[in-house]
Order: C-alpha cells, then sequence, then structure tokens
C-alpha cells in the first residue's frame, strides 16, 4: 500500500508530474490469460507491436522482444493479427521464461 | 496622491464609456492571448467593442467564436492550460451553461478572467439585472467581484488577472458588471496609460503549461482520498485569494489612486439600521444613505465588492462595530 500524500504535497490542479508518477501496472487487471510468443515462428513483422493498445510489446531497435506483463491487460489482439501463429494465449498460471519467450522449436502452450 | 498617478491628471484620463466599453478596454490594455466567447445580452458589447480592437490590430488576441458557452468555458480551459492568458465573457443563462467545465477550470486551477454582465436566469425570460446567474458559480471555486460602476468594472478587469494568476491563488476569477444599469450605461471613466495596466499586470506564468515541453498529466482521474486533498487545495487557494485582493487593492491604487476594501463601510458609524448591498444597488444607496443622513436618519451601508471568497471576518466587523443591532449581525 503506498503512503497517500497530503495536499501540502502534491502539485496544485491533479496534475501529476512525470518524475513523481507512479507506474500503474496495469497488467494486474489481466484475468486468465497472457500472451506468449514461440520465437522460431516469428518473422519479426512487429503486428503485434503496431495493434497492442497498452503498448506492452517490447522491442528493441526495430527486433521483436517479447512481452511486458506489468501493462499487458491480457486482450489477446496480438494472437489475433500474428501471421504466423507465433503469438499464442495460454494459461495465466502457466510458469514462462522472462517476455513470454518460448526457445526452440517446441510448443510450450 | 502616488506618484503614478500624478503623472497623468485624471481629466487626460477621463473617457465617457459603457462598463461594457471600459471592460473590454482593460481587456484591449491587458492584450490577453486567447479570448473564446459567445455573445449573450447583456455581455454582448463587452465583446463587440474587444473584437472590434482585435480586428484594428490593436491586440495580439486569439478571438475563438465558438457555437455555445459551454463550448466558450471548454476553449478557454484548453488555451489556459496550454501556457495562454484567456479571458471570456457571459450572463445569464450564458453562465448556466458553462457552469460545468467553471468547476473543471477552478479544479484545474486555471486562472481564466470571466467578465459577466450579471442579468436574471429565466422564465420569464429577463434581460436585465439580478445575480441569479452568479450566484450559480458561488460553490464552483472561482474567485467572484461584483462592481459598482463602469469605472469598477475596469479597475477589477485589471486587477482580475494578477489575482487569477497570483501563486498562491490559480483560480479563475469573475468580474461581475451589473447588466445595463452598468454594461450599457455610459460614465466618465478614468483609463490608466497602456503601459502602466502592461507593467501591473505583467507576465502571465502557470504552473505546468502544457506547451512547456515537460511532460504532465492534466485532469487526472482521482478516487476520494485524492479527490479531497486536491479540493484541500483548493480551499487554501481561496482563503488566500481574500488577502490577495487587499494587496492587489493596495498595488492598484499606487497606479490609480482609487482603493477597493472586499467590504466596504459607508457612513456606518453610529448608524442604527444599514444596508449590505452588491453591485450597481450599492452606488444608489450611497445616495440614498446621504439624503437620510442629511434629515438626522442613522443609516448606513455596507458594500460587499468580493462576494467569493466571502469576507465574512471583515463583513462582520465593517457592520457589528459601527451598530450593536443584531439585526446587522453576519
Amino acid at each position: 500500500m503506498r503512503e497517500l500524500k497530503s495536499s501540502h504535497q502534491l502539485p496544485i490542479g491533479g496534475a501529476v508530474l512525470a518524475q513523481s508518477a507512479e507506474p500503474p501496472h496495469t497488467g494486474g487487471w489481466r484475468v486468465g490469460e497472457k500472451p506468449r510468443v514461440q520465437l522460431d515462428t516469428c518473422v519479426n513483422c512487429l503486428l503485434c507491436w503496431i495493434y497492442c493498445p497498452d503498448s506492452a510489446i517490447k522491442i528493441k531497435d526495430e527486433a521483436f522482444l517479447g512481452f511486458d506483463y506489468d501493462y499487458c491487460k491480457g486482450c489477446g489482439i496480438c494472437q489475433e493479427v500474428c501471421p504466423t501463429g507465433a503469438i499464442k494465449m495460454v494459461a495465466e498460471a502457466l510458469v514462462l521464461p522472462p517476455l513470454g519467450r518460448i526457445e526452440g522449436e517446441s510448443d510450450a502452450g | 496622491m502616488p506618484a503614478e498617478a500624478r503623472e497623468n491628471p485624471l481629466s487626460a484620463r477621463m473617457q465617457l464609456l459603457t462598463g461594457a466599453e471600459a471592460a473590454a478596454h482593460a481587456m484591449r490594455q491587458i492584450n490577453p492571448d486567447v479570448v473564446s466567447v459567445y455573445p449573450i445580452t447583456p455581455q454582448t458589447p463587452i465583446i463587440q467593442t474587444f473584437a472590434k480592437f482585435v480586428a484594428d490590430g490593436e491586440v495580439d488576441t486569439e478571438i475563438i467564436n465558438v457555437e455555445s458557452e459551454h463550448s466558450a468555458m471548454s476553449a478557454a480551459v484548453g488555451a489556459a492550460q496550454a501556457g495562454a492568458r484567456t479571458m471570456t465573457a457571459t450572463a445569464s443563462q450564458g453562465l448556466a451553461l458553462m457552469i460545468e467545465i467553471v468547476y473543471i477550470a477552478a479544479s484545474m486551477r486555471l486562472p481564466i478572467v470571466m467578465a459577466v454582465g450579471n442579468r436574471a436566469l429565466s422564465g420569464p425570460i429577463n434581460i436585465h439585472c439580478d445575480h441569479a446567474d452568479s450566484m450559480l458559480a458561488r460553490d464552483s471555486g472561482m474567485v467572484q467581484i461584483l462592481t459598482e460602476n463602469a469605472q469598477e468594472a475596469y479597475d477589477f478587469m485589471v486587477i482580475a488577472p494578477r489575482l487569477a494568476e497570483h501563486p498562491e491563488v490559480m483560480l479563475p476569477v469573475l468580474v461581475g458588471q451589473d447588466g445595463f444599469t452598468i454594461t450599457h450605461s455610459a460614465e466618465p471613466v478614468s483609463l490608466l496609460p497602456d503601459e502602466q495596466v502592461r507593467r501591473f499586470v505583467g507576465d502571465y506564468r502557470i504552473p505546468y503549461p502544457l506547451l512547456s515541453g515537460e511532460v504532465v498529466t492534466q485532469g487526472p482521474f482521482a478516487m476520494p482520498d485524492y479527490y479531497f486533498e486536491i479540493k484541500a487545495q483548493q480551499v487554501r487557494a481561496m482563503q488566500a485569494a481574500a488577502q490577495v485582493f487587499d494587496d492587489l487593492s493596495e498595488a492598484y491604487e499606487a497606479y490609480s489612486g482609487r482603493r477597493y476594501q472586499a467590504v466596504e463601510g459607508y457612513r456606518l458609524d453610529d448608524a442604527d439600521r444599514a444596508l449590505i448591498l452588491m453591485g450597481s444597488s450599492a452606488g444608489t444607496a450611497k445616495d440614498v444613505v446621504d439624503q437620510l443622513r442629511a434629515k438626522g436618519e442613522k443609516v448606513g451601508l455596507a458594500q460587499v465588492r468580493l462576494f467569493r471568497p466571502f469576507p465574512a471576518a471583515a463583513s462582520s466587523s465593517t457592520v457589528s462595530a459601527s451598530s450593536p443591532s443584531p439585526a446587522f449581525s453576519l
């Protein structure tokens, strides 16, 4: 539980400054499923990055990296737009490698 | 007489102006960045006069013509938040339509100056004056000043931006002038020289303008806990406005020679009866007090100029100190 700031500590008018904004971690809203990617099938088209409504697809330069589960709300749009079936929604409880990256040829989903 | 006033003899500064024209001249001298406005009687001559100043190139102001008062106030919020010194004007049903956004402006702490030609609310439809329109904004968090005549309508339009933009205040300020009685009645009005007004008003600064380049979220959602904290800030700002009003009245006196009080006692010493009034009727009542005093009647007047924040302590001391009658206790 974060400590409540008093009216004397806050910028006026409800303004939230970048340096004081606390990451909301909206990934906590995700219910049921989360995405994972089978890397050998990914063609790096970045359609998932374009369509993700929460900017939860991580890339470096122009290379697909994986999912930011702090912000992914589990909508499944990335699975819908993935042209190769590399992205698949899996059970929330399933333990995945960091960023949901599945290496190798087997489908862990 | 203050030095600034001595430099400019009164006769050289007197013009025959209606209250609406006087307010428009104040706006011309202030040269706000944005005026978003929708016409309505009896405010229309304010914006009509000011629009001519814009058309004639006497000011740099961007006038935003909108389709309603709701939009006028909404555009004012956007402009002020962007970092523009912003004004608007309205009356009656127009202010009623603005009210929703007046609360937004106050809570986002936007120092928008609003000129109001006070007019009764419909119905029956009535274009003449009462204060029911600005009373709608009573609890909105907007500072309210109600003027007595065209001179005051001018003076407080000059004072208003500094009051609104004072770092301890940062709230919208309404300057009311009674519809027709002030807005449309021509009187001798003393204008300050343009450069004195610009010096008095100074530059526009707000803490977090959208166009500053700084990343900031404005007008966010707040749960009841933070809503309460932010409202507490507004309460303190409104309380601070009373002192700032007095400080600015004193500062303005150095330019104009005219000193205004939040609540003014008029011939209240030893009065056993008194009126408490706002707006143009206070001017009329001063003559009535003088006439009755000449007949030996102990009457007086308390004139409230600053309606929000209400100068409760000053009103109470102004009235009750002069008269023991419980009828005058506030």
